[in-house]
């Protein structure tokens, strides 16, 4: 598109006017930008964890995923028994105990209380009917597995052990000894492929993948899988998280 | 007669310069991500001519045991990322300038001669509008790979609530895949593009912080 400018010296004293300008754009743009950097990643955050204003976009982000995208009907893709890989045991925080399947119990806390209501059996949780899925178990490290699982639904461990509780908003899950510890929100948890499970790979579960009762959540990382589940509690507001508190998003959803 | 012509809109020089450091933030960030389980090389069977990446790569990149963070800088600037590109895609329909970007039916012939031009073979280029034909053609690709980079993204971001896309993709583990080469394709491009813009000299630069170039009798370059 030309500009006709009568005379020679005019379009190139115009130019270098715009050339400047250009410049100048570039140069408060490219301040502007550093100081957005600046900002986004200033302000205190404990050991380890990310900054604060990054948190708040991982939070941000899990208000529209869960707005947006989430629900309980968007089931995982499930495989038949020939696709099963072998899966690395990854995480062995909580586990240097040794549990024997008949020493072991469960507390369960319900929503508003602080301590167990109840401390179950493994035959306890085992009486609740039995669901297999043959699931790509996603670790946040970016490698996935595909794993078998069997157990109970958390949905139908909640309706018979703490129906009043199904109302609560967040899930706590600890280890025995309480070093690991994740937190859930409660769609997520009462998700049907959501299970906790006493078998993998056809088999009962070894102690380096939680035995003898492991969560599987499939629409969340492996880090929010706990393994040997030694408590649960119903609560209203998010329960702590180990990995939560060393960087990673606290939804941690898939 | 000296003459002012018009090289690249305000909107294209807006975008061009917004995109470059949002795409060079994914591409670190990405890089922390995938250090973290980094599959990919080069090779046959059991043989590897080039491992993604060398562990001196990472070093230097320092971009070793920062998942967490990588993490959170992607899925932040994923957003600013993405909102660019389609408010670039829109301006382009709307303004109508995708007619001098997108490639016609002579583009893929001519594109060939320019190749040839470029690499020092005494062939003459064909005439060209604002763009010419493998410019057409690499611009292009590059607005449709970063379409493709946003949905494998979402791929992986959200393979349960979006199953379907993963699906569409090949799997959650082909999303990856996909994901990770279109990124090196922004890098091969990016280097080609430097040395084009470095050969192309200082006017060619100007006028895209200044959106002009000068002709006429007098001008001091020959293009």
């Amino acid at each position: 598109m030309p500009t006709k400018t009568p005379g020679s010296i005019a379009p190139d004293a115009e130019l270098r006017r715009r050339t400047r300008r250009g410049f100048v754009a570039i140069g408060v743009g490219a301040a502007a930008a550093i100081a957005g950097w600046e900002w986004l990643t200033s302000g205190s955050a404990d050991d380890g964890d990310i900054p604060p204003h990054l948190r708040s976009i991982l939070n941000f982000n899990e208000r529209v995923v869960r707005g947006a995208v989430y629900d309980n009907s968007h089931l995982v893709k499930t495989y038949p028994a020939s696709a099963v890989g072998n899966i690395k045991a990854n995480g062995d925080i909580g586990l240097d105990d040794e549990v024997e399947d008949s020493d072991w119990r469960l507390q369960l806390v319900e929503l508003g209380s602080d301590r167990p209501a109840a401390a179950l059996d493994l035959d306890a949780v085992r009486s609740l009917p039995r669901h297999e899925e043959i699931i790509d178990f996603k670790c946040v490290e970016g490698w996935s597995t595909v794993t078998q699982f069997a157990g109970a639904r958390f949905s139908d461990f909640t309706a018979k052990f703490a129906p009043g509780s199904a109302k609560a908003q967040d899930v706590a899950m600890a280890t025995p000894d309480g070093s690991y510890y994740v937190g859930l929100d409660m769609p997520s948890a009462m998700h049907p492929q959501t299970l906790l499970a006493w078998e993998m790979n056809g088999a009962p579960l070894t102690d380096e993948h939680g035995a003898p009762l492991r969560l599987v959540i499939p629409v969340k990382y492996g880090i929010k899988n706990i393994k040997r589940i030694g408590r649960i509690a119903y609560v209203n507001g998010r329960p702590g998280d180990y990995w939560a508190e060393r960087g990673y998003d606290w939804y941690a959803g898939l | 007669m000296r003459r002012l012509d018009r090289k690249h809109t305000a909107g294209t020089r807006w975008f061009h310069w917004v995109n470059f450091p949002l795409l060079s933030v994914m591409i670190a960030s990405g890089m922390m991500i995938y250090w973290a389980y980094d599959p990919y090389r080069i090779g046959l069977s059991r043989f590897t001519l080039f491992h993604f990446f060398p562990d001196w790569f990472y070093t230097a990149t320092h971009v070793e045991h920062k998942l967490a963070l990588g993490m959170a800088i992607h899925f932040a600037f994923a957003w600013l990322f993405a909102l660019n590109g389609i408010a670039y895609v829109s301006y382009t329909l709307i303004s109508g300038e995708w007619r001098e970007l997108v490639p016609d039916r002579k583009s893929f012939s001519e594109a060939v001669q320019v190749a040839m031009h470029d690499a020092g073979f005494k062939v003459p280029l064909p005439p060209q509008g604002r763009y010419n034909a493998a410019q057409r053609i690499t611009y292009s690709a590059i607005v449709l790979m970063g379409g493709l980079s946003l949905i494998t993204g979402l791929g992986i971001y959200k393979p349960a609530q979006l199953n379907w896309l993963t699906a569409v993709l090949g799997g959650y583990e082909w999303a990856r895949f996909e994901h990770f080469w279109l990124t090196m394709g922004y890098v091969a491009f990016f280097v080609v593009h430097i040395a084009q813009v470095i050969r192309a000299g200082w006017p060619n630069f100007r006028s895209m912080v200044s959106g002009y170039d000068v002709s006429g009798a007098e001008a001091h370059h020959a293009d």
